[in-house]
C-alpha cells in the first residue's frame, strides 16, 4: 500500500495521456477534479489485490459520455459516489476498494476522486491499459466475467441500476440512459471480489501509468538517455518519423473518425497511414499494416515529446509514431474478435507486435 | 477628400504608430520607446507622427495596446471580482479559480459560489435558476468587489440564466457592481470560459482608463474621430466595446504585426515571421487573417480558451549567442537580447551573436563594424547559418496548413537573418515600412462579430441553423463598426460533437468588413 502525491498525479496524467492514444479525453478536469477531493477529504492509497481481502467487492467507476459535454458540464463528484453506493447496495455488500476500468485518457483519475470522498483505496489493476470507446472492451468480458449489474447516475440524483444477458448489452443500456442524463454521467459496473481481480485484471495498470509518464517527462526535460530508457520501458518501438501532410476527420454514428497521413522526413517516398476511431487504431506503412490494434500507437510531437490527440492533430506537425504492445493480460482467447481491427469494422488482420513480454497470440479469427 | 487613420501600437519595448490614407499608403510613421505609463507614449507617438499632417482628414484612430495583457502578468492594477457559476449540482467538482497561480487567485477572486442553474447539452435545464441565490449574492458583493463574473454551463447554445442573473444584480445592486456574462467572452470549455470571464471582469478599471487616455490624446490635438481598439483576431472593437470586453485585446500585438506585414506585402495568404533580439515569431495569415490555435491559451498562467494567433516562438534573434568552436557550433537559446547594441563583436563588444554571424555571413550590413568579425572562422558562420536556416525551414513547414507553397514575409529588427530563399517557401519578402508593421495592422484592421455556439440540428435543421448563426455574426460586425454594405462571411466551421447519437453540432462564424465611412 503506498499513498498517491502531488508528484504522481502530475506523471500519471501524462502517462494517461499516452495511454489514450490520441482520445480517451482530457485528463486535464479529471486531475483538477482529484486535486480537489484530495484537499476536502484527503490523500488515495494504492493497493494491490493481494493486499485485500480476497473476497472483499471491488467496484468500479468511469465517466461516461461525451468529451464535448464534459468540458461544459463539468462532474459534480456526487454522482460517481451515488453510483458506486448504488450498486453496492443492490449487491447488498459494501466495497473494501475502487479500481479504474480504463487506465488511458480521462478516466484512469476519476476513480481516485472517488476513493477520496469514499474514504477507500484504488486498486493497481484495470481491465484495458489503454482507451477504448466501449464498455465490453475490457479483459473482464474475455474472463466472461458480467458488466452487469452496473449502474449509471447524474448529478441530480437519477439513477438506474440494470441486469443485462452480455456486456455489449451493458454498453447499449448505458449510452442510452446516458443520453436522457445529460451525456456526462457516471458508471460503476463490473463488480468483483479482490482475488477474481487478482486473476483476471490487468495487474500493476496504475504504477505503470504513472512510471510511463514519469519516464516521458524526463524525455520532454531532454535528459540524456531518457528516450531510450522510455522506449526500453514501454517494448514500444519508434515505426516511423515524419511531418504530418494529410488530415480528414469525418463524424459518423457519433464516432470521430478520421486518417491521417505522414510523410518519412528523410525518405519522402514513405508515408505511414493512421486511421482513427476516437483512438489510434491501425497504422499502415505503404499499404501494409505495420501496428495494430489492441496494441498502442502513439504520436509524440518530435520537438517536444508532447502525445499528440486527435483533436490537436495538424498539418505539418513532425511526429515519432510510436508502438507500444498491448497489456500481455489481453492475450488471450477472444481478443482478435473483440478488440482487433475487425472489431472496428476494419478488414485487416491483427499484426502482433514483437514483444519480449508478448506470448504469440491464437487469435482463432485468422 | 481623401481620408485618414491613425493607427498607434504599444508593444513591450516599442510604441509604434502610423498614419494611413485610404489606399493603405503609408503617410507618416514614428516608432518611439514604450513608457512605464503607456498613456504617456501614445500621447507622444500620437504628437511625432500627426506633425505635417492634415489634421481636419482624420476620421479614424486604431489602438493596439498590451496594457491589459501587462496588468495580468504583472498582477497590477487588476480589480477583484466575485464568480457566480450558475451549473450546481453539476460541476461541484471543480471549484472556480481551481488552477489559478496563488498570487492572481489572491488578486482577483473575491466571493465564489456555485448556485443551482445552467443547461444540458440538449438545451434542458440542469436546474431552475436558483434567484434567491443570485439576490443574496450581489448583496454579499458589494463593497468587497467591483464586479460579478457570471457564467453557465453551456452558455454558449443556452444563456438565458446568464441574463437573467444580470437583470438579478442590476435590480438588487443597481450600478454598484458591473457583471460580465461568459457567453460573451468565450467559447465551448466551461472552466476555460469562467477562467476568461473573471480576467475580464478584472481588467475592466484598466479598460477605462486606457480608453479614456487614447480619447484625452486624440482630444488635446483636437481630433473628433471614431476610436477603435484591436483585439486578439486581427480585428476592431469600438472603444466602448472594448471597455466591456478588455480581454479580446491580449494576444492583438502579434496579430497586428502579422496582418501589417501581410498588407504591407500586398498580400492575403502568407507565412510571417517576426524577428526580435531575443525570439522569432511564425504565424500564418488564411484569406488576411491569423490562424487560430486550436491548443489552450494560458494567460499569465491561467488557462483560458478564448480566441489567439497560433504562433510558434524559437530562440532565434539578432541577440542570440553563438558559443563551441568548428564542428560543434552552438547557437542560443541565451540571447544578450537589446544589449546586442552594445555586446555584439560588431559593436565593440565581447560575445558572439547571431548579428555578428550574419554580418559575416553577408546578410546584415550597415550595423556595427564589418571589420570586427574578419577574422571569424568561416566554418563558425556556415554552420551557424546553417541552424539558422533549418530552423527557418522547420518552423515555415509546421505553420502551413498544406503542401502548397506560400510567400513568407520577413519583419521585425532581427530579419536580416532569414535567407532569401527557404525551402517550402515559394518567396522570402521584406516589404517596406516592416519595422512599423504593427501599428500599420492597427490602422487597417476591420470590424468583426464572431459567433460559436451549440446548435441541434434535429429540432431546426442545418440550413436554418447556419444562417441562424451567419446572422448573428454579420449583426456582430455591424455593431463593432463594419459598413452593413461590405460585411463578408470570413470562416464557418462545422464541429459534430464525438459520441452524440442526435445531432449535436458546434458552429463557429465570423464575419468581417471594413468599416462604415461615418464622417462621409
Amino acid at each position: 500500500m503506498r499513498e498517491l502525491t502531488l508528484d504522481d498525479l502530475d506523471d500519471m496524467v501524462l502517462g494517461a495521456t499516452l495511454l489514450g492514444t490520441g482520445g480517451g479525453g482530457d485528463p486535464y478536469i479529471a486531475r483538477l477534479m482529484v486535486r480537489q477531493a484530495m484537499e476536502d477529504f484527503g490523500s488515495v492509497q494504492i493497493v494491490e489485490p493481494g493486499e485485500l481481502d480476497p473476497e472483499g467487492l471491488v467496484l468500479t467507476t468511469a465517466v461516461i459520455g461525451a468529451p464535448t459535454v464534459i468540458v461544459e458540464k463539468v462532474p459534480a463528484g456526487t454522482e460517481f459516489v451515488t453510483g458506486v453506493r448504488a450498486l453496492a447496495s443492490y449487491l447488498g455488500k459494501d466495497p473494501v476498494a475502487l479500481m479504474p476500468i480504463e487506465v488511458g485518457g480521462m478516466n484512469t483519475l476519476i476513480p481516485l476522486a472517488t476513493a477520496a470522498e469514499l474514504g477507500l483505496p484504488v486498486i493497481d489493476a484495470d481491465s484495458m491499459r489503454r482507451a477504448f470507446p466501449q464498455i465490453e472492451m475490457t479483459v473482464f468480458t474475455l474472463a466472461g466475467i458480467p458488466a452487469a449489474p452496473m449502474s449509471v447516475a447524474d448529478e441530480k440524483g437519477n439513477l438506474v441500476v440494470f441486469e443485462t444477458t452480455s456486456n455489449q448489452m451493458a454498453e447499449t443500456l448505458a449510452r442510452t440512459a446516458v443520453m436522457q442524463l445529460g451525456m456526462a454521467n457516471a458508471i460503476s459496473c463490473y463488480s468483483m471480489t479482490a482475488g477474481q481481480i487478482a486473476k483476471y485484471g490487468i495487474q500493476g495498470s496504475m504504477s505503470y501509468c504513472v512510471d510511463l509518464g514519469r519516464r516521458l517527462a524526463a524525455v520532454q526535460r531532454g535528459e540524456e538517455g531518457s528516450f531510450e530508457a522510455f522506449l526500453e520501458f514501454a517494448e514500444a518501438e519508434v515505426f516511423f518519423t515524419g511531418k504530418i501532410i494529410d488530415i480528414d476527420r469525418r463524424t459518423t454514428e457519433g464516432f470521430a473518425r478520421g486518417t491521417v497521413v505522414i510523410e518519412h522526413l528523410d525518405d519522402p517516398s514513405r508515408t505511414m497511414r493512421i486511421e482513427i476511431q476516437n483512438e489510434l487504431l491501425l497504422a499502415f506503412e505503404d499499404g501494409e499494416p505495420v501496428i495494430t490494434t489492441p496494441d498502442l500507437i502513439c504520436l509524440l510531437d518530435l520537438e517536444n515529446a508532447a502525445p499528440i490527440t486527435t483533436e490537436t492533430l495538424a498539418y505539418g506537425q513532425r511526429v515519432n509514431v510510436i508502438g507500444m504492445p498491448c497489456a500481455p493480460e489481453w492475450h488471450q482467447p477472444g481478443m482478435i474478435e473483440l478488440v482487433g481491427p475487425a472489431a472496428f469494422g476494419y478488414d485487416v488482420d491483427y499484426v502482433p507486435m514483437k514483444s519480449k513480454a508478448t506470448s504469440p497470440t491464437k487469435g482463432s479469427a485468422q | 477628400m481623401t481620408q485618414l487613420r491613425i493607427g498607434i501600437d504599444v508593444g513591450g519595448t516599442n510604441t509604434d504608430a502610423v498614419v494611413v490614407d485610404q489606399d493603405g499608403q503609408v503617410v507618416a510613421s514614428t516608432k518611439a520607446a514604450t513608457t512605464p505609463d503607456p498613456s504617456d507614449g501614445i500621447r507622444a507617438a500620437l504628437d511625432e507622427v500627426i506633425k505635417g499632417v492634415d489634421t481636419s482628414l482624420i476620421s479614424q484612430a486604431m489602438l493596439g495596446t498590451t496594457h491589459p495583457a501587462n496588468a495580468i502578468i504583472r498582477r497590477r492594477d487588476l480589480e477583484r471580482v466575485g464568480v457566480l457559476r450558475l451549473a450546481a449540482p453539476s460541476s461541484l467538482a471543480v471549484r472556480p479559480g481551481a488552477a489559478w497561480p496563488a498570487d492572481l487567485h489572491a488578486t482577483v477572486i473575491g466571493p465564489a459560489e456555485i448556485i443551482r442553474g445552467g443547461f444540458e447539452y440538449d438545451g434542458r435545464e440542469i436546474a431552475p435558476l436558483d434567484e434567491e441565490a443570485v439576490r443574496r449574492f450581489a448583496r454579499q458583493c458589494v463593497g468587497q468587489v467591483n464586479s460579478i463574473a457570471i457564467t453557465c454551463a453551456f452558455a454558449p447554445a443556452s444563456f438565458d440564466h446568464e441574463l437573467r442573473a444580470a437583470e438579478l444584480v442590476q435590480s438588487e445592486v443597481g450600478d454598484e457592481l458591473r457583471v460580465g456574462l461568459s457567453h460573451q467572452v468565450g467559447s465551448i470549455g466551461m472552466l476555460e470560459r469562467e477562467n476568461a470571464t473573471i480576467l475580464n471582469a478584472a481588467l475592466f478599471g484598466v479598460a477605462r482608463a486606457v480608453v479614456d487616455g487614447f480619447h484625452a490624446a486624440l482630444a488635446s490635438h483636437g481630433l473628433d474621430v471614431d476610436s477603435y481598439l484591436t483585439q486578439n483576431d486581427g480585428t476592431l472593437m469600438t472603444s466602448d466595446e472594448a471597455t466591456r470586453l478588455p480581454i479580446l485585446t491580449v494576444g492583438s500585438g502579434p496579430t497586428n504585426s502579422m496582418r501589417g506585414a501581410c498588407a504591407l506585402a500586398g498580400l492575403s495568404d502568407a507565412l510571417v515571421i517576426d524577428v526580435g533580439g531575443t525570439s522569432a515569431d511564425v504565424g500564418i495569415l488564411v484569406d488576411g487573417f491569423p490562424r487560430e490555435s486550436s491548443a489552450a491559451v494560458e494567460v499569465g498562467g491561467v488557462r483560458t480558451n478564448f480566441r489567439m494567433p497560433d504562433l510558434i516562438s524559437i530562440g532565434l534573434g539578432g541577440g542570440t549567442i553563438v558559443t563551441g568552436p568548428a564542428g560543434s557550433v552552438v547557437v542560443g537559446p541565451d540571447s544578450v537580447g537589446y544589449r546586442v547594441i552594445t555586446e555584439a563583436l560588431i559593436n565593440g563588444g565581447s560575445t558572439l551573436t547571431l548579428s555578428d554571424i550574419s554580418t559575416a555571413g553577408g546578410r546584415l550590413s550597415g550595423f556595427g563594424d564589418p571589420l570586427k568579425v574578419e577574422d571569424l572562422d568561416p566554418r563558425i558562420v556556415e554552420q551557424a547559418l546553417d541552424w539558422v536556416d533549418a530552423q527557418v525551414q522547420i518552423l515555415s513547414e509546421r505553420m502551413k496548413a498544406s503542401r502548397q507553397a506560400l510567400p513568407l514575409i520577413a519583419v521585425g529588427g532581427g530579419s536580416h537573418l532569414i535567407p532569401d530563399s527557404v525551402p517550402g517557401v515559394a518567396e522570402v519578402i521584406r516589404p517596406a515600412h516592416h519595422s512599423v508593421a504593427n501599428a500599420f495592422g492597427a490602422a487597417i484592421a476591420e470590424a468583426s462579430g464572431a459567433v460559436d455556439r451549440v446548435y441541434r440540428y434535429e429540432s431546426e435543421g442545418r440550413e436554418k441553423c447556419l444562417d441562424d448563426a451567419k446572422q448573428l455574426a454579420v449583426d456582430a460586425a455591424i455593431r463593432s463598426g463594419a459598413d452593413p454594405d461590405q460585411v463578408r462571411i470570413t470562416s464557418v466551421v462545422e464541429v459534430p460533437m464525438s459520441y452524440l447519437p442526435g445531432q449535436g453540432c458546434r458552429v463557429q462564424v465570423k464575419a468581417a468588413g471594413p468599416l462604415a465611412a461615418t464622417h462621409a
